[in-house]
């Protein structure tokens, strides 16, 4: 059998040669239909697909952001989600067992290395410092990019103050100077978290900060 | 079109072993090296090839009659990446700790030559039947292979099977690692299928009778 295979085989190629060296008939409409057909069809349910499971896979994105809450901002036990705060943001607001504001976990997105990175930023009460980060999604390379998943390089992140930007350098990481140890082979990717995270947290700094002090004179702390 | 291809009952068994995509046409070796450390993922992999295969299949063999020559590779991957894209968000919406796990594997079905192969081989030249028929077939020789590669990879690295403690000691830090990590799917890879060439050579032999001698 696998004889009269290796006797067939080099028949098909020039049989379809001699087909596809015919020049298409027709139009681009008339030879292209099926696929523009197809493609509005598929657009079509996509979209349907995406409205049907877009609310269930947020709220998937929301409870596991609750879930880190604890192990982003130190002392946290739980957590409101906080619309109001900073604009266009979300925001959730980590609690201690008394209900008093410890700090804040922020999400942050933009575009990695293969598609959109998407991040949970902790910061303490007074946004004077990271205090965490947690990837909530990604599609970086497997392997190389995906590594900025791992806790050995988010725990680069946690300590740094949130006057610097931060850099991604094949270096040891400075936390006083905002110089985050790239991953081999993934520089785009590390750089991509750092730039996600200067941008999350310049634009939260001021309104957050803000709250935080109101907070504080409503409760009396100081 | 010619109706002269092997049958649907054909077309299925031929899928498993005989033209297991993985073992026999080392096709889709990708994700195969990179879901099979635990079975679980290994399972959900095989969920979504079967689902992919299947749907793709159905369709091209649908619309075989319409498929101009030199369009049909940009069809098979249009109908691919639609349904790939459904099984991802599935996995995302019922599944998700499962999605994060598989990260881009699940997208990268996409590009899986498994997939390609059966629209091209099969689907757009035999009916919905046979199609269905060849889609199973194949799914089930894809997860065959999955899931004996994870099998090993799972208890020698971790000590247990489904996430089921099945070595002794497994309370401890049991775990040879390097079976979970990449070396060990190479590993594993190799010796399953150099396994699998033997038993093939053996039976090859066996069938040609008088000339095997007994080892």
């Amino acid at each position: 059998m696998a004889d009269d295979r290796a006797v067939e085989e080099p028949r098909q190629p020039a049989a379809e040669g001699v087909a596809l060296s015919e020049p298409p008939k027709g139009g681009a409409l008339s030879q292209a239909w099926l696929v523009l057909v197809m493609a509005t069809f598929f657009g079509a349910a996509l979209a349907g697909v995406e409205h049907k499971l877009g609310p269930v896979i947020a709220m998937n994105k929301l409870n596991e952001t609750i879930l880190q809450v604890p192990s982003l901002v130190p002392g946290a036990v739980e957590t409101t989600p906080d619309m109001e705060s900073a604009h266009g943001k979300n925001v959730f607001r980590a609690l201690d067992e008394n209900g008093r504001l410890v700090g804040w976990v922020v999400q942050g997105r933009g575009q990695g290395f293969a598609d959109r990175i998407e991040v949970l930023i902790g910061l303490d009460a007074s946004v004077a410092t990271i205090t965490g980060l947690f990837v909530l999604d990604q599609k970086e390379t497997p392997g190389l990019g995906d590594n900025i998943t791992t806790r050995a390089f988010r725990d680069r992140f946690a300590g740094i103050g949130t006057d610097v930007t931060l850099v991604a350098q094949n270096t040891t990481t400075n936390r006083e100077a905002g110089v985050i140890q790239a991953l081999s082979g993934a520089t785009i990717s590390s750089s991509a978290v750092c730039t996600i995270v200067n941008q999350t947290v310049n634009e939260v700094k001021e309104p957050l900060a803000e709250a935080a002090r109101a907070a504080s004179v409503v409760r009396g702390d100081r | 079109m010619a109706m002269n291809g092997p049958t649907a009952t054909e077309r299925f068994v031929n899928g498993i072993l005989p033209e297991n995509p993985v073992y026999r046409q080392l096709l889709g070796l990708c994700p195969t090296l990179a879901v099979t450390a635990a079975m679980k993922p290994a399972l959900t992999m095989a969920g979504a090839v079967l689902f992919v295969l299947v749907c793709a299949n159905v369709l091209v063999s649908l619309i075989r009659g319409l498929l101009k020559p030199h369009l049909r590779i940009l069809v098979f991957t249009l109908t691919i990446a639609t349904f790939v894209t459904i099984a991802d968000r599935l996995l995302a919406a019922y599944l998700y700790s499962m999605s994060k796990a598989l990260g881009p594997y699940v997208p990268l079905i996409i590009v899986n030559c498994i997939i390609i192969s059966r629209c091209e081989i099969c689907s757009s030249k035999q009916g919905v039947v046979t199609a269905i028929a060849d889609a199973f077939g194949v799914a089930f020789g894809y997860a065959l292979a999955l899931l004996s590669i994870a099998t090993v990879r799972e208890i020698l690295g971790r000590g247990t099977w489904l996430d089921i403690p099945v070595m002794p000691l497994t309370q401890g830090d049991y775990g040879w690692s390097v079976m979970i990590l990449s070396p060990g799917a190479f590993l594993v890879m190799g010796l399953l299928l150099g396994l699998w060439n033997w038993v093939e050579k053996r039976r090859a032999r066996g069938r040609l009778g008088a000339s095997a001698p007994g080892a």
